[in-house]
């Protein structure tokens, strides 16, 4: 498995070689710093810690800054624990890991919505929306009477919406520019533009 | 130019500068079968929207009395080449009165002559 770090620039559309237009999202992906390789003997299990976008001491606190210091790499703003092997404190991993045609997985925060309605939080079909009717978007009823004599779980009600960790699997590379750490990825990923997004490919 | 920017413009083709207004013959690539042959749309550009990878323009011209409209993404593959034929001289961005007008009041006025002053003083 390949995990790597990325920031969402936004989408475009391209044409590929048979003519079709293709949407794209932009991804800005590494290069990640290895900063601790967590092994069986040492902490349990075997994983890696990297790190995405260099950041200044003096921007963190002081236990932090020992992670790093300790490793003996540069700080980095963005931390995150993958369980993959092979790899050395200080390597870097780049967009180069991908090829053309990989599918990959992608997990990020998604936009927020705010405090939404049934119609678009559950897609609820709502009422009529004319004639008189004045049940246009509310819920209806929640459940039945004496029997259950409570509502079901998983009843969908309104309420907050986005701003959730969202996987989206099965991305396909359209394109990898090496020398501007790129990643073009068919279709929409989770997020606004500067979301930060995990890239994962499985073997 | 953002990256985001650059990466479009990396995608983008060498395409002959033309203006709306202009008369255009645009060679098309048409695939029947296995067979690939080129079809020639030629009109007027009436107008050109969006931008970067994007961008489109539609050409109008008049079939047998039937006024005919195509848009084409500027990018496309299957747009072969583009042959300005004429200049044409207009004040608008979009040429959608033509679509009322006949005969001879359908017609755009050809640009006298190019301008090419050269870079500015500094």
């Amino acid at each position: 498995m390949i995990c790597i770090l990325g920031k969402k620039l936004g989408m475009t559309q391209i044409f590929t070689d048979d003519g079709k237009i293709c949407p794209v999202t932009v991804v800005e992906a590494g290069p990640c710093c290895v900063i601790q390789v967590k092994t069986l003997k040492n902490d349990g299990y075997e994983s890696v810690k990297i790190g995405f976008i260099e950041t200044e001491e003096k921007k963190l606190n002081k236990p932090l800054y020992g992670v790093f210091k300790r490793a003996g790499v540069k700080p980095y703003r963005i931390l995150k624990e993958f369980p993959m092997s092979g790899l050395k404190v200080g390597e870097f991993l780049t967009v180069e890991k991908f090829v053309k045609g990989d599918k990959v997985s992608i997990a990020g925060v998604s936009k927020g919505k705010g405090f939404q309605g049934v119609m678009k939080r559950h897609h609820f079909s709502g009422g009529p929306g004319s004639h008189g009717s004045m049940f246009n978007r509310a819920p209806g009823s929640i459940g039945a009477s004496s029997f259950p004599s409570r509502v079901w779980k998983n009843q969908g009600m309104p309420g907050h919406m986005g701003s959730e960790r969202i996987t989206v699997k099965n991305l396909e590379i359209v394109d990898v520019k090496t020398n501007q750490n790129l990643l073009l990825i068919r279709g929409a990923v989770p997020g606004a533009k500067g979301t930060f997004l995990e890239i994962k490919k499985e073997d | 130019m953002s990256l985001l920017g650059a990466v479009e413009e990396s995608f983008k083709k060498k395409i002959t500068a033309f203006n709306v207004g202009d008369t255009v013959r645009v060679s098309v690539k048409v695939v029947e079968g296995d067979k690939e042959r080129i079809q020639p749309f030629e009109g007027i550009v009436i107008g050109r929207h969006g931008g970067g990878t994007r961008e489109t323009f539609m050409v109008r011209k008049v079939s047998f009395g039937i006024g005919v409209e195509r848009i084409f993404p500027l990018q496309s593959p299957i747009i072969d080449k583009i042959e300005v034929l004429k200049k044409g001289s207009v004040r608008r961005a979009k040429l959608y009165y033509l679509r009322g007008k006949k005969g001879k009041a359908a017609k755009i006025k050809e640009k006298a002559r190019e301008f090419d002053n050269g870079p500015l003083p500094a």
